[in-house]
């Protein structure tokens, strides 16, 4: 298992997934077109982007379940083609769709997932009992799936994906589709896991999760990765502050900004709106909210968040 | 503590044991399965038909028929698992992909399922021998070899149905298999009529159906009366059509799981 060709010993060490020029390919589509990672060991590390942004290849290649087609990919200083099996015996997946199974009751579903990795019974049993409690299930034990809610079989994929006690994992959308009540309680159940130096990876479309759990995250735009930081500094670096929002036409535009100085000031139409990016509080903002009132034209001022950011990067036309 | 995970038959055993952990809570009903259609066939025809069909090489119809229903419930009960069951694992449920994603490969999982079909065919076709053995229609104690060879009925009748799995995409397309394939090798394979009676062309031409080599082996098995030239041929055939249906499904279904 040990790597000859370890020139960076003590990088590596720290080091959860290393890519380098990832590239993956389904015949003529390119999936995911040459991206470089590097995530370290304990941190939350985000992939934001639209459906076919190829966030999900990326991780079904770190996953080890799908071979690149170009590049280099190491996980947990592995080779996850070579080593395919070591990979995912240290890896804990939370799919995106539910694949529990159906058939059986919430702690069989635990103790037969347990049986696929390489441990004794006893300690899959241990840590089935463990880690239903962990995610308050200990009242279901012994239902049946269908008995379950959705925010309920979400958090018994995250425990079936801890069975292994892994050092790395994958969470595919872990609240998609779920009531707020159940998500707050699958992002609590996250920052305890990210507490004990599980390192994790998380796809996600929520830029409110993603600025919750993430130390690190990067946005992500047909197969490319356009930005990468944490969430305050890209808010800062591409946004700004502070956002307004006017709900004005853009025939009567010129007419209610008129005489504003706003010079440098970036901002971009949505539809009926127009929205500003302010790098700080300024005179400007006042001054441009005091027009929109004085005028009565609708305005919203907010903190400038990783959405606007998204949206500012990734465009807002729909890629499908 | 993380230990070298397990070899390939490690690997496939686990997906084997996962099917007959879900297989315990339904054994009611997969067992009303496994009796009550044979015993259907064996009644209406066994005795229904029977009454007006003369006697067979010194056999009653019934005894002629059953120990045919034997292995074709084997081979029913492997074919319902391969398509419908494994296509809702490989699909709608997402079971394979759960698999896939622990240290289980795509070639041991296939090869668990393959297994997993021959087991389930073993109890089906140990059921069958119960019944037909209450009938008084069982003269040989080497009637028991035919559970073993449910089991190896069942593992090439899974592998050819995980080849059909293999490149489906709908539960339709599980009908022509049914009806094209799986339903002729029922009536065609000498479980319902002495197929060295029939012409010498459709005695040839039955040998390229899996089934008649699979009933030829029951029926001598049953009657205690099998020679080891037939042993050896009927299953060297078996195994040729059981090692082609295995490569070609795990062929097709890995490439499909890895993509």
């Amino acid at each position: 298992m040990s790597q000859p060709n370890a020139s960076r010993p003590v990088a590596e060490a720290a080091v959860a997934v290393v890519a380098e020029g990832l590239v993956k390919r389904y015949g003529e589509l390119v999936a995911v077109a040459g991206i470089d990672l590097r995530i370290r060991r304990g941190e939350c590390f985000g992939f934001l982007g639209a459906n076919g942004a190829g966030k999900t290849t990326t991780m079904r290649m770190v996953q080890a379940v799908s071979e690149p087609s170009g590049g280099t990919l190491r996980v947990l200083g592995l080779d996850p083609v070579r080593d395919g099996k070591q990979v995912r015996a240290r890896l804990g997946v939370c799919a995106q769709e539910d694949n529990l199974d159906p058939d059986l009751t919430v702690i069989q579903n635990l103790l037969v997932y347990g049986s696929y990795f390489p441990q004794p019974r006893a300690t899959t049993r241990q840590r089935a009992e463990e880690l239903l409690a962990f995610v308050a299930l200990e009242e279901k034990r012994d239902r049946h799936l269908r008995e379950l809610s959705g925010g309920m079989k979400r958090r018994l994929m995250i425990a079936r994906a801890l069975m292994n006690d892994p050092e790395l994992i994958v969470l595919d959308e872990p609240t998609t589709g779920l009531d707020p009540a159940a998500r707050h309680l699958i992002w609590q159940k996250l920052r305890e896991l990210a507490a004990r130096g599980v390192t994790m990876l998380l796809t996600t479309h929520y830029m409110d999760e993603a600025e919750r759990l993430c130390n690190r995250l990067v946005i992500m735009d047909r197969g490319r990765i356009l930005a990468e930081d944490a969430p305050r500094a890209l808010i800062g670096q591409h946004v700004g502050h502070e956002v307004v929002e006017l709900r004005v036409p853009e025939v009567e535009e010129g007419e209610v900004l008129a005489g504003l100085d706003l010079e440098g000031i970036t901002s971009e139409r949505v539809g009926d709106i127009r929205v500003f990016f302010f790098e700080r509080q300024s005179a400007a903002a006042d001054r441009l909210v005091g027009r929109a009132r004085s005028v009565d034209v609708a305005c919203l001022v907010r903190n400038a968040t990783l959405e606007d950011v998204f949206l500012k990067l990734t465009g807002r036309e729909l890629n499908e | 503590m993380t230990r070298a995970p397990a070899g390939f038959f490690g690997g496939a055993w686990r997906v084997t044991a996962r099917n007959l952990v879900v297989w315990r809570t339904f054994a009611g009903a997969s067992a009303l399965g496994n009796f009550g259609e044979p015993l259907l066939y064996l009644v209406a025809l066994g005795y229904g038909l029977g009454r007006v069909v003369p006697q067979l090489g010194g056999m009653s119809y019934a005894e002629f028929i059953a120990p045919g229903l034997i292995v074709s419930t084997a081979m029913y009960t492997a074919t319902f698992e391969g398509t419908f069951g494994s296509y809702t694992r490989l699909s709608t449920q997402g079971t394979f992909d759960a698999i896939l994603a622990t240290p289980i490969t795509p070639t041991e999982l296939v090869a668990g399922e393959i297994l997993w079909g021959g087991l389930k065919a073993a109890f089906g076709a140990a059921a069958v021998l119960l019944v037909i053995a209450l009938f008084g229609l069982v003269p040989s104690w080497y009637a028991l070899l035919t559970i073993p060879l449910g089991l190896f009925a069942g593992i090439l009748f899974m592998a050819m149905a995980l080849v059909i799995t293999g490149v489906s995409h709908s539960y339709e397309s599980f009908n022509y298999y049914f009806t094209l394939v799986v339903a002729p090798m029922f009536l065609f394979s000498g479980i319902f009529f002495p197929l060295e009676e029939m012409p010498l062309w459709v005695n040839g031409a039955s040998n390229v159906l899996p089934l008649t080599h699979v009933v030829a082996l029951s029926r001598g098995l049953v009657r205690g009366t099998i020679g080891a030239t037939d042993l050896g041929w009927h299953l060297g055939a078996m195994l040729a059509f059981g090692v082609m249906a295995s490569v070609v499904s795990t062929r097709l279904l890995t490439r499909r799981l890895r993509s």
